[in-house]
């Protein structure tokens, strides 16, 4: 066996060569047939911005999850793997008008997102918190304890500060506009400086 | 769970390159498509513990086999055999492919599974409803054939043929039958 293997691989090499961009092509189309066989649970793309490269998914409802640089997309990938289902491929196909519409915001062209979303990662209060947020006008704020007011529960100030961070769809549902009594940014998911980038966005447009 | 992106990313090539030595080029990017979604269709289901790559291959396997019924009911008119552009790349090694269609089912599967896959006897045996020292002699077989078939003109000092070298067209001097039982 031992002078067969080195020979038999060099025999074989042929056999093993693949082309990058069949493959390519071969995934393009795995994502269509699943969609087309109900099969894609979640679909996923990246796209870059002045805040990092940023993930959305979504599901056949609509836009389910944004996430950060620094929450490691594969990460996040297995969340939604466990959370909703494993059967997850690359695919922009489900993502175009929220690509879009991401690229518009980001060069100051569009002040309300207009998307389908798919809610399922936030419950009970949260959600009831971040329904509010999209009321809060493009290039205002409100105080978390506005937010919690609106909600329906003044005393929640530290729910509205945990809804916010644990916000499945940011920038689209717009936490960033949720800042502290005292003027200073508070918390959040993508980190200060992504927060004040896009206060600073929404104040210039 | 891992996300099943994660599957076709580490483990689309090796698919392909299983496909294509089972079935030949031309029919292996559709049995590639059909694994992958059966794959995605049964993938929750998979256990945490099971080898993904076997379990690939064993879908592949099915697949292969369905395409080869079809094949039998429904043989393709010689004219309307599917063209190769010259730009491919798998042109150059026609005779490897042809070689390869040439060989035994059983010894065309322990390539795929075992060298190209990287199975072991054992899981290839699995797959195949063989055993493990009967895939690990088809590999060994199929090796030789190929060779005798594929390199006879380069390496004839290597492997001695009985036959003169160009008194039989290399592709065709397999004595073997095609379409072992399975």
């Amino acid at each position: 066996m031992s002078t067969v293997e080195p020979e038999s691989s060099a025999l074989l090499a042929p056999l093993r060569d693949v082309d990058p961009a069949a493959l390519l092509a071969l995934q393009t189309r795995l994502a269509a047939a699943a969609a087309e066989a109900g099969l894609l649970d979640l679909s996923y793309t990246t796209l870059d911005t002045p805040i990092g490269t940023l993930l959305l998914a979504a599901t056949d409802q609509g836009l389910v999850r944004v996430a950060f640089d620094r929450e490691i997309h594969d990460a996040v990938l297995e969340q939604l793997a466990d959370k909703i289902s494993p059967r997850i491929l690359h695919s922009a196909a489900r993502l175009e008008a929220a690509v879009r519409q991401m690229d518009e915001y980001f060069a100051g062209r569009r002040r309300v997102f207009e998307l389908p979303l798919d809610w399922r990662l936030a419950k009970g209060f949260r959600r009831e918190v971040l329904a509010h947020l999209p009321e809060i006008a493009y290039g205002q704020t409100e105080s978390y304890a506005q937010v919690a007011a609106a909600a329906g529960n003044p005393k929640a100030v530290r729910a509205v500060g945990t809804a916010c961070g644990t916000n499945p769809l940011p920038v689209v549902v717009p936490c960033h506009r949720v800042v502290r009594s005292d003027g200073s940014f508070g918390g959040y998911l993508g980190g200060t400086e992504a927060k004040q980038i896009l206060l600073t966005l929404e104040a210039a447009a | 769970m891992k996300p099943f992106e994660q599957l076709v990313t580490e483990h689309g090539a090796m698919v392909l390159r299983v496909c294509r030595a089972v079935l030949g080029p031309d029919e292996a990017e559709d049995a590639w498509s059909e694994t992958f979604l059966a794959a995605l269709k049964a993938y929750p289901e998979l256990s945490e513990a099971a080898n993904t790559e076997a379990w690939l291959v064993t879908i592949a396997h099915r697949k292969a086999i369905d395409v080869t019924r079809k094949r039998a009911r429904n043989p393709l008119p010689m004219e309307e055999l599917p063209e190769r552009p010259s730009a491919d790349p798998q042109e150059t090694d026609q005779d490897l492919w042809d070689a390869v269609k040439a060989l035994p089912d059983r010894q065309r599967e322990a390539i795929a599974y075992h060298y190209l896959a990287g199975l072991p006897y054992r899981e290839v045996a699995a797959i195949t409803g063989s055993t493990p020292e009967a895939v690990r002699r088809a590999a060994s077989d199929g090796i030789k054939n190929l060779r005798r078939a594929y390199l006879v003109p380069a390496t004839a000092s290597v492997a001695p043929v009985p036959v003169p070298v160009g008194s039989v067209p290399a592709s065709t001097s397999i004595s073997v039958p095609k379409g072992e039982a399975r």
